[in-house]
């Protein structure tokens, strides 16, 4: 290719990039402006955001205290690999407690959750559209976005939060389970490392995450799925796009909250 | 109570689907709008509930200008029109007593349990349905029934205008004649202003006071059946006498070759059964 050519379609890809990323940011404001507009109609959104916290609770509880209880165990067997003979064994309580409270608790649930929400609200919302139903409501002089948008993300910000701290709470038991019984850590040493560590700071971080990741998993593909195109083979590229973007999402407010909330304190 | 559309254009990318398009449809009438697949024909109609905005030009409906109304005016203005969705367009995670119970638009009878009960069952009776249906979700029912139910749902909200669009697509003749009758009766029943989207020129003929052609985005023609026919217009007469043929095949004045009639011998050019 002539270096004039390959410029020039330089310029082009990034002109077309810089005006689908303003045309995403602008759609994306207009739907968080009608998302808080739409609080006031609250006997339309409150109904369903029961139905949708359910649903979204309930059915990944399974998962999240899977993910929650391996990650403890692990971190409990790593733990005892590294300090035996060279810390002393209470310390490995006060890692497991510290690990699960800020880190894997939030940052494994915001992961699985983008996966299993997002994918079931980008695939839920994007085949709405492709059958014209989000069509069909707004013609009926109903809004979209009290009836579908709000009450998912609603549902979200409530379960999500009780689903991080159900996932530290049980990384941290099956981490002092497996402790007693392949380190021989006992209930006391496990319980004094675990208290040394912690300032209440850890666990207003660990919420302040459960609540941005909760906005991030629901709001991303609620967006992406609402503005899904070209048939069924749109929600599938909706559907892969809501799960990538919202990991990707979590993983940049981790490092950026970090930075700012731990990031600052002496 | 009329829908006025003033020289609307509109684009998607590089594809001119509506030019400057021109169309009145006054109070209590029906106009069908007829024009090959592909034309552009929903996207007027879905100018008219204000689904799509014009690149220009200016969509009045009840004396109000689609475009520039805002959220609540809009919301307001679509709870008076009935829009009859090609695929039906029902919410397949409810059933069909609440998909029905969605059309209706005013708040305080969507509230009241007993009203609804009574209003579905009106709205499927109009559309010959049996009450039964109203427990059924729609993954359950034929292609005929969805669009039955998705008229009752258009109509659920007593609406003044109603917008049908492609309401006998992918029916087979018979159920196709049961919408065009249903159509014109509801027409008599509730008298609605309605534009009918279709590109079937029997069921245009019957149900229609006028009937309007959209092809290469504009409105070619405009009036009653007679002005339709009597129109020199080379694509109207085109589009007309395609429609024609086929009736033909299907009174069975005309046998179309095939294959297997060519291998026997039996088709001759011209031939008639």
């Amino acid at each position: 290719m002539r270096p004039f050519t390959a410029a020039l379609d330089l310029r082009r890809y990034v002109g077309r990039w810089s005006l689908r990323t303003a045309s995403h940011a602008g759609r994306l404001w207009f739907m968080l402006m009608d998302l808080v507009r739409g609080i006031v109609e609250w006997r339309i959104w409150l109904p369903r955001t029961l139905d949708q916290t359910m649903a979204v609770g309930y059915g990944s509880a399974f998962i999240v205290l899977l993910v929650a209880g391996f990650a403890g165990a692990v971190t409990s067997l790593q733990a005892g690999y590294q300090f035996t003979g060279q810390l002393p064994l209470y310390v490995a309580g006060g890692l497991i407690s510290e690990s699960m409270i800020l880190e894997l608790g939030p940052v494994l649930t915001g992961l699985i959750l983008a996966g299993r929400i997002g994918a079931r609200y980008a695939a839920e919302l994007g085949s709405m559209r492709v059958t014209e139903q989000i069509d069909a409501l707004e013609s009926l002089g109903r809004s979209p976005v009290t009836h579908l948008l709000l009450p998912r993300i609603l549902a979200g910000v409530i379960a999500i939060p009780v689903l991080v701290m159900m996932a530290n709470a049980f990384g941290i038991l099956v981490g002092y389970v497996t402790a007693t019984s392949s380190l021989g850590l006992s209930y006391a040493d496990f319980s004094f490392g675990s208290r040394y560590f912690f300032r209440p700071l850890d666990l207003y971080y660990s919420v302040i995450k459960s609540y941005a990741f909760a906005l991030a998993v629901t709001i991303i593909p609620c967006y992406i799925g609402f503005n899904t195109q070209q048939g069924a083979e749109g929600v599938g590229r909706s559907t892969t796009q809501a799960v990538v973007a919202a990991s990707v999402t979590v993983l940049l407010l981790d490092t950026i909250l970090t930075k700012l909330i731990l990031g600052t304190v002496k | 109570m009329s829908i006025e559309l003033k020289k609307v254009s509109k684009r998607f990318v590089d594809n001119v689907v509506l030019d400057g398009v021109d169309f009145f449809v006054a109070e209590r009438e029906t106009v069908a709008l007829l024009g090959p697949s592909g034309t552009g024909k929903s996207v007027l109609l879905k100018h008219i509930i204000g689904l799509i905005k014009p690149d220009s030009g200016e969509v009045w409906v009840d004396g109000q200008q689609v475009p520039l109304l805002g959220r609540k005016e809009l919301a307001r203005l679509r709870s008076r029109i009935g829009y009859v969705f090609q695929n039906g367009a029902l919410f397949d995670s409810m059933d069909v007593f609440e998909n029905i119970r969605l059309g209706i638009t005013d708040e305080d009878q969507y509230a009241d349990k007993e009203y609804c009960a009574q209003r579905v069952k009106e709205c499927l009776r109009l559309v010959n349905l049996s009450e039964d249906v109203a427990r059924k979700f729609p993954s359950e029912l034929s292609g005929g029934m969805r669009k039955r139910v998705g008229i009752s749902r258009a109509i659920a909200g007593k609406p003044t205008y109603l917008l049908y669009d492609e309401p006998t697509s992918g029916l087979d003749p018979v159920n196709a004649d049961v919408i065009d009758s249903l159509v014109e009766r509801l027409q008599q029943e509730i008298g609605v202003t309605s534009v009918v989207v279709t590109h079937d020129v029997r069921g245009a003929f019957k149900v229609a006071d006028r009937i309007a052609l959209l092809a290469q985005a504009k409105i070619r023609a405009l009036g009653t059946a007679e002005q339709i026919i009597a129109s020199k217009d080379p694509v109207v007469q085109q589009f007309l006498e395609r429609d024609l043929e086929m009736a033909m095949v299907q009174a069975g004045r005309v046998v179309f070759e095939t294959p297997a009639r060519r291998r026997s011998g039996e088709f001759s050019v011209g031939g008639s059964g």
